[in-house]
């Protein structure tokens, strides 16, 4: 049997709309750097590292070999692993089966993008088939708008529901340093009133109807590492290891048009082997805080559903109930999550560091007040691909 | 990041009018709903032989069953649409490389006979017909030249 | 720690152009693998594939093949970058406990893209990409370095091109067969001094893929497993400035990893058959040099002596190698397929008789940045 495994140190930079001030390389080494300090090692203890992004953001080919004097991979073993959206959770997952497997005790985990320096939506269109749906598509936000379409459709779901999350979304943002959006304005400002100036202000610029801008994750440059270590060697490395409870992914479609939008099932059949695997029978009740990879406003009600944290239909319900505020039931990414820094390749691995930050009860002013015995992480990509990772408290038996 | 004090111009290096030339095979299957769809305005779907769902474009696998497909089925040029959006923000089209103009509509659409989706542009932006459950008929490029925009974009009936 | 084994390999005929459909090649190299293993997809419980944006010329290069490689309710990942990477991730997977059954899979169509701007994309954008580097024109140094440091000559490159396209005769998977002459390789049309046409593979379309098992997993499965005995990678640095470019030192980590785990003293003797990459002639003779086949500044006088024919004391690249036919990303898997059915004993025309225990090798990034090694036995 596999080798238990935890999170022991975790890195990022700041997100920022552009780093000008470093190239890719530099800006890798920032967050290994700051993942090195936080686990107290040097590159020295690192047996092997792992690396992603998506190449047509940055337009370099081969970043694994290209990084090597910033991540910290010279003479050691490395390799890059990439599924699209997903790349950062899918990065931290092939950390953790590096160490499960027993072939290395610490490994560095790395995830990053510029987005600053390619035209995104230009980039994320080439995802989709050159000649099927490459000719008619908008990228992500079109095909993300599609789904909220349906949502709203089936279930009566309104704008200002949507809006909900993007508050809630915005104000965790404010407790985060490193989150890319500061929306300073939005302070002292009661909830309600929010909702109402998201859905009627002519300044947010309606971009593929139901989604304004305010629905929307920005782009971001930044770059983060985590540090994943074996049962021999974690509990000696930090005072509360992250313990990898389970973790599992699922990617069903290869063409946008294949996918059932009616719900998200690639999400939903990750979560519930994840939960299952974790021992996890009653989702909302034990698990303390999320860090999920919601891309967009709607998916913070549609994929709750998914995940069965309610009853389909029910997610606006769940957030207008503040259960997933802050001081919530179930607090939904104290980080300000995607919706507020969206560095693609990096964007998966700082949901797992946040959530290991939150067990480890080292997230500064965005850490919640409960007690965490497991968080719940996810990723989201291309053609709904749903990366899901439980972490607890406890070594899992 | 600001630049530092005393600092120039922190500067970018653009990578010019590179292109990278590429030309995809689209293998039989897709060269059959091509030529289909360039000689006889004909859509064209293919059923898999053990679950009985009819996909669109026509490909080999069935991904769930993961077994070969070779039973081609005619759909109609009619559907329903699926889920829809008006894009609104303008983005640089990769296929031409200049802004693509919005706004337009764009719909997944489940053509009478198939289970899967194509994703197509239509041609209305008004939010109180363009909507999902709406019947649409794809609309034909006079001149077609083998390729997935021969069908202009679907209208609403 | 728990053994993995290989249970099952496939992959297409390679090519110069295939018309079929990148999902295409991966359903045929997938079902491929799963006939030899004498299993259907249910047998598997997780994924690999093995991709590149760049070579494929679309971003989330995997997303397009995941059908075809039978990701439905499966856990799936993608390795970028040679296949012999996403060999290594399917074994740490394998052994993780979480899985008992890996599939891997790569594919590449060289043929739809241009090899020269898609490798130029892998040099610094900054500093090195503008003045046109390329795989070949990069080579071409390294090869020159290798020369003026250890006195190899443009000859014992052709010595490589001679044996290697010798064997690929005999291997119907090759993409070129041809019986060629230390002349022939000489006079062939100049590349990028010192290398020629003939010390250069070719740019092919195809897909391989492999299966792996854990002990506990083999009862699905009808073969005998060819056991995973050691393994190894590492990179070097990244600017070719840094490097000793005629020591691959990082070849020398690797695969110092990989004996001490498979328990080889002596590979020249201990190995019955090797299969590395030799994208181009020259990398062979350095490959000997940091596998410890050949002393440091030796690997000439390895291929001189005639050791790695198919009738030496160690034969290298009896399919016909990388120089026979160069599926990137495929190619390590190809490699480490060939291992496999040499181990096997089916292997065909170009069998090894009575090997037990092979080596496959791969690399990433310019000039053999990186290397991943595998050492398998019966």
């Amino acid at each position: 049997m596999g080798k238990k495994v935890a999170v022991v140190g975790f890195g990022q930079t700041k997100g920022r709309s552009a780093r000008k001030d470093v190239n890719g390389v530099e800006l890798i080494n920032e967050a290994v750097v700051a993942a090195l300090a936080d686990a107290e090692l040097t590159i020295k203890d690192i047996d092997a590292v792992v690396i992603g992004n998506m190449d047509h953001f940055e337009g370099v080919n081969y970043v694994d070999s290209w990084s090597v004097e910033g991540s910290g991979g010279v003479m050691k073993p490395i390799f890059k692993v990439t599924t699209g959206g997903t790349t950062g959770t899918t990065v931290a997952m092939s950390a953790y089966y590096h160490v499960a497997s027993g072939m290395f005790d610490k490994v560095l985990a790395i995830g990053w993008e510029k987005n600053s320096e390619s035209d995104t939506t230009g980039a994320i269109i080439t995802a989709f088939d050159p000649v099927w749906e490459r000719p008619n598509l908008g990228g992500a936000i079109a095909g993300l708008a599609l789904e909220a379409s349906k949502y709203m459709s089936t279930y009566g779901i309104t704008e200002r529901d949507g809006a909900r999350v993007a508050v809630r979304e915005r104000l965790h943002a404010l407790n985060n340093p490193f989150a890319h959006l500061h929306q300073e304005w939005m302070k002292g400002i009661p909830v309600d009133q929010l909702v109402e100036l998201l859905v009627t202000s002519k300044e947010n610029v309606m971009l593929a109807y139901p989604l304004r801008m305010s629905d929307m994750c920005p782009r971001t440059d930044a770059a983060a590492a985590a540090i994943f270590a074996s049962e021999d060697v974690a509990e000696k490395m930090a005072a509360v290891p992250a313990w990898v409870a389970s973790t599992t992914n699922r990617h069903n479609f290869a063409l946008a048009g294949d996918v059932d939008m009616d719900r998200n099932t690639t999400m939903a059949s990750a979560a519930k082997r994840a939960f299952e695997k974790a021992g996890i029978k009653e989702p909302l009740k034990e698990i303390g805080v999320c860090e999920l990879y919601l891309p967009y406003s709607y998916a913070g009600l549609k994929w709750m559903e998914d995940y069965g944290f309610c009853a389909y239909g029910e997610g606006p319900k769940l957030v207008w109930d503040k259960v997933t505020d802050m001081d919530g039931e179930l607090p939904v990414n104290p980080s300000g999550g995607v919706m507020s820094s969206n560095p693609i390749g990096a964007t998966g691995l700082i949901r797992v560091g946040e959530a290991a930050l939150q067990i480890m009860r080292k997230a500064g002013t965005r850490q919640v007040q409960k007690d965490v015995n497991f968080a719940f992480i996810t990723g989201f990509g291309g053609c709904y691909w749903a990366d899901v990772m439980v972490l607890g408290k406890k070594k899992p038996s | 990041m600001e630049k530092k004090k005393d600092e120039k111009e922190l500067l970018t290096i653009g990578s010019g009018d590179l292109y990278q030339p590429y030309s995809w095979s689209v293998g039989h299957y897709g060269s059959k709903f091509l030529h289909e769809l360039k000689d006889h305005k004909k859509l064209l779907g293919i059923r898999c032989p053990k679950c009985n769902k009819v996909y669109v474009p026509p490909r080999k696998v069935c991904g769930k069953c993961y077994v070969a497909m070779d039973e081609f089925v005619e759909l109609s040029d009619e559907g329903e649409i699926y889920a829809c959006t008006i894009i609104q923000f303008g983005f640089v089209d990769p296929g031409t490389g200049i802004q693509r103009p919005v706004p337009y509509g764009y719909a997944f659409i489940k053509l009478d006979g198939a289970d899967t989706c194509l994703s197509h542009f239509v041609d209305s932006t008004d939010p109180e017909k363009f909507k999902v459950g709406a019947r649409v008929k794809a609309v034909f490029e006079e001149k077609r030249k083998g390729s997935i925009v021969d069908i202009k974009h679907f209208t609403l009936i | 720690m728990e053994r993995a084994g290989i249970v099952g390999v496939g992959q297409t005929v390679y090519e110069r152009r295939k018309e079929d459909t990148f999902a295409e090649l991966v359903f045929e190299a997938s079902t491929k693998a799963l006939a030899d293993a004498g299993v259907g997809i249910e047998a598997i419980d997780n994924i690999i594939t093995v991709s590149n944006d760049f070579w494929d010329g679309r971003t989330i290069s995997s997303m397009a093949i995941q059908d075809a490689a039978g990701s439905w309710d499966r856990d799936i990942s993608t390795v970028e970058g040679d296949g012999i990477f996403g060999a290594l991730y399917g074994m740490m997977r394998t052994l993780s406990g979480s899985f008992d059954t890996t599939l891997v899979v790569a594919h590449v169509k060289g043929s739809e893209g241009n090899m020269n701007m898609i490798t130029n994309s892998m040099f610094d954008p900054i500093y090195q990409r503008h003045l046109g580097p390329d795989a070949t024109s990069t080579a071409a140094l390294q090869a020159r370095v290798y020369m003026e440091k250890t006195g190899a000559t443009e000859k014992d490159f052709a010595k490589v091109s001679v044996k290697n396209h010798g064997n690929g005769v005999k291997n119907p998977f090759a993409q070129i067969k041809k019986k060629i002459t230390i002349k022939d390789v000489m006079e062939s049309r100049k590349i990028a001094d010192p290398l020629k046409l003939y010390d250069c593979s070719p740019i092919s379309d195809g897909a391989a893929a492999i299966i792996l098992s854990t002990e506990k997993g083999l009862k699905r499965f009808k073969k005998d497993p060819v056991w995973i005995l050691g393994v190894g990678h590492c990179s070097d640095s990244y600017n070719l400035g840094y490097r000793d470019l005629a020591w691959p030192r990082a070849l020398d980590a690797a695969a110092q990893k990989a004996y001490k785990m498979a328990g080889i003293k002596n590979p020249l003797k201990d190995l019955d058959v090797v299969e590395l990459y030799d994208a181009y002639s020259y990398m062979e003779l350095l490959w000997y040099e940091g596998l410890g086949l050949a002393p440091r500044g030796k690997g000439a006088e390895l291929i001189r002596s005639g050791a790695t024919g198919m009738k030496g004391e160690l034969p290298v690249n009896p399919s016909g190698g990388v120089l026979s036919a160069h599926p990137v990303l495929v190619a390590g898997l190809a490699r480490l397929i060939e291992a496999t059915l040499q181990v096997r004993g089916e292997a065909g025309t170009r069998q090894i008789k009575g090997a037990k225990k092979a080596l496959a090798h791969g690399i990433n990034g310019p000039c053999g940045q990186a290397h991943g090694v595998f050492v398998i036995g019966a």
